[in-house]
């Protein structure tokens, strides 16, 4: 089927592309992009004063199945995905079981393609049940169809034995991802250590246990040649180690998420456990910080860490709470905050959620090139609306953004030229 | 030429003309083992004390049909079960073993640089039978006879080498050898075993097999020395033989004529297939035999001249 994308704002970074005019896709690829196009039998759609764009792509979500299949499966997350313009996710392994083996990564595509929505991109265990002692079979994993390596909410403790995962990457060019953080400094904590954790008498997490996991990924990087990226920054000074770094050619990259540059610490104030984050929020300057890490270069992607929970989960004492908050379907509205903002333009905000993670994790998508799979997303920066517990398509509701009124909302998603999700008529 | 050495400790001390005249001289005196009585009255009268700090088959006895051949006589020296278990040093173990008559050491150690310890230390010639992760220049040596048997010239031959490249000595020695000798080396395997550098001692690092074996003159692949790392630097045997291995649809991307060689001992199924138990393109017995002549070379050229 041919679908025809008119009169919209077509915005390519890829190609460095920014002009009004017209989409033609065919055969589930982008086939041209033009002032004006007319095409015989193909379905029109009217695009006029939105925004047309490469299809977003999530490098870091948590799709809970299988195992915990009650917060979230694949096919209600991929659902969330698309209604939230997102073409593509990476699925990180923490799973249960965790996606330290083959059959793991086949299951979660087998219920990927079952779903039919979004993309999936397995990202495997870097070690055996992200224990930090035993390497998984990279090899094995990406015959497999995982994209990427990551204990996900583990670092892996051992710099030894991360340096070998660096190295033995290097013969299947799957990428490593690291959760920078120093387990030493930051265990039995739950929320930012300064103000939060004194204002609630919690244990905090120091921003510098995040800097010196941070640089020891960065100089391992360096010993290795191979490069890793780091997930999640919330700090000005992992912001400050990553800058320094890329200033001398070390391969580093970075992702940042959405609630890290739109919330700080006084979100948990009166112990909102649906702002209980791992990484905590951070202060003022931590996020001022990550907006002109994401405005300069210095972060490459926003990532959602979208975390589903149950009110299991949340309902209870904040110590007890788990981690996690759900984004897939805030990240864009939030992101376009910034835009508006001006601390990066609407080109750049589609560099950081889409082309970049594409390029970070060597998939398809990114861009709208002739031939490229038809991933393409189509959203309306000034539509507003209030994010509410029916409004979300996650199976879980624990988002401290509940309640906000946003500015922006993906109308189209696109994967490989059929339409996945419409908020058109 | 008159071979001059006192000692073979490593590969890059010998010159190409040095290396070229061992080779003519083990491929001379390979025609005794042929005999049908295998001997020779080259080294009557001398001996040969064989110092092995570390287990050995091959090595060990490959030396020791090479000094019975030339009728030397020989000590045999293992760490376990002598003094050096009741905490002897090194230097004291071979200067007690030198005060019993030994013309020549061939030393097995443990630890990198002990047999050029011992050379500086004792006025005994010596010869390094490996040496931690260091050289292995008996090996290389019969690797290049091997070689040089097959395809006559080293000259713009590709030799491809797989394996543990960081932690074997072999390697280190066989690299320098078909570089000196004007081959081209590839290395490859998990890069967990691969030198740091893309460009190590000359070799080009891939990170990709296919790219090491693509058009490979000779096929090396080397042990998977598990004793060695102290951790595992790969995730699982099997992951190892799947990816790293060599089997006949990995060999078939070298040129048809290639040579495949191991130093063994061979993990079967591991770093080769047990399909090419018999294949026509091994030569890894031919590198048993030419060990024996390479060591009589090197035992005759130490020894003979005095």
């Amino acid at each position: 089927m041919k679908l025809l994308l008119k009169g919209g704002r077509i915005i390519d970074p890829s190609q460095k592309i920014d002009l009004n005019g017209d989409l033609l896709i065919a055969e589930g690829k982008i086939k041209e992009i033009a002032p004006e196009i007319h095409a015989e039998s193909a379905k029109i759609i009217n695009c006029q004063g939105l925004i047309v764009c490469p299809g977003l792509i999530d490098m870091h979500v948590h799709l809970r199945e299988p195992g915990e299949e009650w917060k979230e499966t694949i096919a209600t997350g991929t659902l969330s995905a698309v209604a939230g313009g997102f073409c593509a996710v990476a699925c990180m392994p923490n799973t249960k079981p965790p996606n330290d083996n083959a059959e793991v990564t086949r299951f979660i595509l087998k219920k990927a393609a079952e779903a039919n929505l979004a993309r999936v991109f397995p990202v495997a265990c870097i070690t055996k049940a992200q224990k930090g002692e035993e390497l998984t079979e990279f090899g094995e994993l990406k015959d497999a169809g995982a994209v990427a390596l990551s204990d996900d909410g583990y670092p892996v403790p051992d710099a030894g034995l991360m340096r070998l995962a660096l190295e033995y990457a290097k013969n299947f060019d799957l990428p490593i991802i690291s959760h920078s953080e120093e387990l030493s400094l930051s265990q039995g904590g739950h929320v930012n250590e300064g103000l939060a954790s004194a204002k609630l008498g919690l244990k905090g997490i120091p921003r510098e246990g995040e800097a010196i996991a941070i640089f020891r990924e960065v100089m391992l990087a360096k010993l290795t040649g191979y490069p890793v990226h780091i997930a999640h920054v919330s700090t000005r000074l992992g912001v400050e180690i990553i800058r320094a770094a890329k200033a001398q050619g070390i391969p580093v990259t970075a992702e940042t998420a959405p609630h890290y540059f739109s919330l700080t610490e006084e979100a948990t104030f009166g112990y909102r456990t649906n702002a209980k984050v791992n990484p905590p929020l951070r202060t003022d300057e931590d996020r001022e910080a990550i907006c002109q890490a994401l405005a300069d270069g210095t972060i490459d992607a926003i990532a959602t860490d979208h975390a589903p929970h149950s009110p299991l989960e949340k309902v209870c004492e904040f110590e007890k709470a788990a981690c996690g908050l759900i984004g897939l379907e805030t990240a864009l509205p939030l992101a376009l905050r910034l835009v508006r903002e001006k601390v990066f333009s609407l080109s750049r905000m589609i560099e950081l959620m889409s082309l970049n993670p594409a390029r970070i994790l060597k998939i398809s998508g990114g861009t709208l090139k002739p031939e490229a799979p038809a991933d393409v997303t189509v959203f309306d920066p000034e539509k507003r609306w209030v994010v509410t517990e029916d409004a979300l398509h996650s199976k879980s509701k624990n988002s401290p953004f509940l309640g906000w009124e946003m500015q922006g909302q993906a109308l189209l998603t696109i994967v490989a030229g059929e339409i996945k999700f419409s908020r058109l008529n | 030429m008159e071979f001059r050495k006192k000692h073979i400790l490593d590969i890059a001390s010998l010159a190409p003309e040095e290396i070229t005249f061992i080779l003519d001289t083990a491929e001379a005196l390979k025609e005794v083992l042929e005999r049908p009585i295998p001997k020779v009255p080259t080294l009557r009268g001398k001996i040969v004390a064989h110092l092995f700090f570390e287990p050995s088959t091959r090595t060990r006895l490959s030396f020791e049909r090479a000094a019975k051949t030339l009728s030397a006589d020989i000590f045999n020296f293992t760490a376990r079960m002598s003094s050096v278990e009741k905490g002897e040093s090194l230097l004291d173990t071979v200067l007690n073993i030198k005060a019993m008559g030994a013309d020549l050491f061939v030393i097995r150690h443990p630890n990198a640089g002990a047999p050029h310890f011992i050379a500086e230390n004792i006025k005994t010639r010596v010869i390094n039978a490996g040496d931690g992760f260091n050289a292995h220049p008996t090996q290389a040596l019969l690797d290049l006879l091997t070689v040089r048997e097959k395809k006559g010239d080293f000259k713009g031959l590709k030799v491809a080498i797989i394996g543990d490249i960081r932690h074997s000595r072999v390697a280190h020695s066989d690299i320098v050898a078909f570089r000196k000798m004007g081959a081209e080396v590839f290395v490859s395997g998990p890069a967990t075993m691969l030198p740091p550098e893309r460009e190590a001692l000359g070799a080009r690092v891939c990170y990709q097999l296919e790219e090491a074996l693509k058009d490979a003159d000779v096929v090396m692949a080397l042990r998977v020395q598990k004793e060695r790392h102290g951790r595992a630097l790969f995730p699982s045997v099997r992951e190892y033989a799947r990816y790293f291995g060599i089997n006949q649809e990995r060999l078939s991307l070298a040129k048809e004529d290639c040579l495949l060689m191991h130093p063994g001992p061979i993990n079967w199924g591991v770093e080769l297939s047990p399909e090419l138990e018999n294949d026509p393109r091994s030569v890894i017995l031919t590198q048993v035999t030419n060990g024996v002549a390479v060591r009589m070379a090197l035992l005759v050229l130490l020894l003979g001249g005095e």
